[in-house]
């Protein structure tokens, strides 16, 4: 009876080495290099870094791993050198993260708008009106308890570019994120929205998620503003700096940016999203920043989304100036 | 057709966490069931302070667990040289530690429910200490089971580390649990209720098992 026992054991261990062994094989025998991407999470819930990962990965000898965090955390993953590069969209964070020596190779890769959402009633009557003015509006509406505000309050891309917006419309928002009609949802877009909808409320989204949200018959939210250069929202990828956390994939990050702002890239990015909700959810932006396609969108792009002129500045150029020519 | 069937996403994400999450069980059972063992067949000064801290140890919040380790799987952290962040390998290792309390303390009362003169008669019958344990562990042995299906049901429906840790990529350390949390966001409900399904299937039927096992025992 107890050489049962012997024998349970001795299997019992030699099962959980097996196991051990096996994950070790499985995860670190591949002949394919990992890259470590921490996204915005509204390019992976649109599910276009989906499709972006099946081409490239068809091309290049290169696992691409992406992490959906919201540019917050994805710049602090990067920061600590959990990833290798990042994808992100918060102009303001990205310089400070560059500054910070963590990053290096900036590209923008498209743009599109933040829409300011809400239920069909509009009970604070924006519809069409400019950014600021619909949000002085809703807070009126608000303070009378007759409308609601969700934020992201998840220190993403769109939560930073919210509390710009405030600023613009003359709020001050740690006072207004106190206020009984201010909702926070310490959530990713789809979720954002997915609540907002429920309670009724506006929120700030990124075009591409909405009307994928909204196309799909998640959510029954309307756009209510959808223009002006305060709600422009621009995509950057930026490769970590492998000369502060040496163990980063840094030529796989290269070689993923290159692809990005490649003509089959830009191809995939421009006519993501076309067939199934009639529009595209992004626009791809290298073209138009080369050529000047389109000055005034040019010149918008410049003005929120350029440091001292320039898409990288050269010092954070990292010996790939072709990437900027 | 079989080939299809192995690619399905759906069916991948299933095997990898039965895998992980089984390799995390038993993984924990290699420190764990000595661990308990030993505590329960012994007594010391401190016993009661030790079952007491595996008790406290049993309502560990996964997330609380999940940032832990990403702090210290993070290449900046204190284990950052191993390379664990994000990979299935520091999901096995967080989930193995969550589950140590569930092992160790259920061994411990599976044990300390065997008569102690099992032990005595086999020591005047000329065993050796570890002789003895195993005489205590083949009398305890449906506690012990019960023990390791119980931590293999925490291991797979837990969120936290498998998130935190894992980062839910696709293809890599994606599990049933993180897959349905961001689908759901993504709007993807029906691909997570299936999902859920099988997560819950899985988690029924085990409990199920424990439940005629223990009516065995008993």
């Amino acid at each position: 009876m107890q050489r049962n026992i012997v024998i349970w054991i001795t299997a019992l261990i030699l099962v959980a080495v097996v196991s051990v062994a096996g994950t070790v094989y499985y995860v670190g025998g591949g002949p394919k290099k990992k890259l470590v991407v921490s996204t915005t999470t509204s390019l992976y819930d649109t599910e276009l870094l989906d499709t972006i990962e099946d081409q490239f990965e068809a091309k290049y000898s290169i696992d691409l791993y992406f992490i959906s965090v919201g540019t917050g955390l994805a710049i602090k993953h990067a920061e600590r050198g959990d990833a290798d590069m990042i994808l992100v969209h918060a102009p303001s964070k990205e310089l400070s993260f560059l500054e910070g020596g963590y990053g290096v190779c900036r590209k923008i890769i498209a743009y599109n708008f933040f829409a300011i959402v809400g239920p069909e009633a509009d009970p604070a009557n924006i519809k069409d009106l400019s950014p600021t003015q619909a949000l002085s509006n809703i807070v009126e509406t608000g303070r009378n308890e007759d409308a609601k505000w969700v934020s992201r309050g998840d220190d993403s891309g769109t939560h930073t570019k919210e509390k710009g917006l405030w600023t613009t419309a003359g709020f001050n928002w740690t006072t207004l994120r106190n206020e009984e009609w201010y909702v926070e949802a310490g959530a990713g877009m789809g979720k954002t929205l997915q609540v907002s909808d429920n309670l009724d409320a506006y929120t700030l989204a990124d075009m591409g998620t909405y009307l994928k949200y909204y196309k799909d018959g998640i959510i029954s939210l309307e756009a209510l503003v959808t223009e002006g250069e305060e709600l422009l929202n621009v995509y950057s990828a930026i490769a970590g700096n492998q000369t502060r956390h040496s163990g980063i994939n840094f030529d796989g990050a290269i070689t993923f940016i290159k692809f990005l702002t490649s003509e089959e890239g830009q191809e995939i990015i421009a006519n993501f999203g076309k067939d199934m909700y009639g529009q595209s959810l992004f626009y791809p932006a290298v073209d138009l920043l080369k050529h000047n396609t389109v000055p005034t969108m040019v010149q918008w792009i410049k003005n929120y989304a350029f440091f001292n002129g320039y898409e990288c500045p050269p010092e954070y150029q990292d010996d790939h100036p072709e990437l900027y020519t | 057709m079989v080939w299809e069937f192995l690619q399905n996403p759906i069916f991948q994400i299933t095997i990898r966490s039965l895998h992980i999450s089984g390799t995390a069980t038993l993984l924990s059972a290699l420190w764990s069931l000595p661990l308990g063992i030993l505590i329960g067949m012994k007594s010391f000064s401190g016993k009661q302070f030790a079952k007491g801290i595996f008790n406290a140890l049993l309502g560990m919040p996964t997330v609380a667990l999940g940032l832990i380790l990403y702090l210290l799987f993070s290449r900046t952290g204190a284990l950052g040289f191993l390379h664990l962040f994000p990979s299935p390998q520091a999901i096995i290792i967080g989930q193995a530690i969550l589950v140590t309390p569930i092992i160790v303390s259920l061994t411990i009362s599976a044990v300390e429910s065997v008569d102690p003169e099992i032990v005595d008669l086999a020591k005047t019958l000329g065993a050796s200490e570890l002789e003895a344990s195993l005489a205590v562990l083949r009398e305890s042995i449906g506690g012990v089971v019960l023990a390791i299906i119980a931590s293999f049901n925490r291991a797979i429906a837990e969120l936290g580390v498998a998130l935190a840790v894992g980062g839910n990529i696709r293809g890599f350390t994606q599990v049933l649990t993180t897959t349905i949390a961001l689908e759901v966001n993504r709007g993807k409900i029906e691909y997570s209720i299936q999902l859920m399904i099988i997560l819950l299937a899985i988690v029924f039927a085990i409990t199920i098992l424990t439940n005629l096992l223990q009516r065995r025992i008993k």
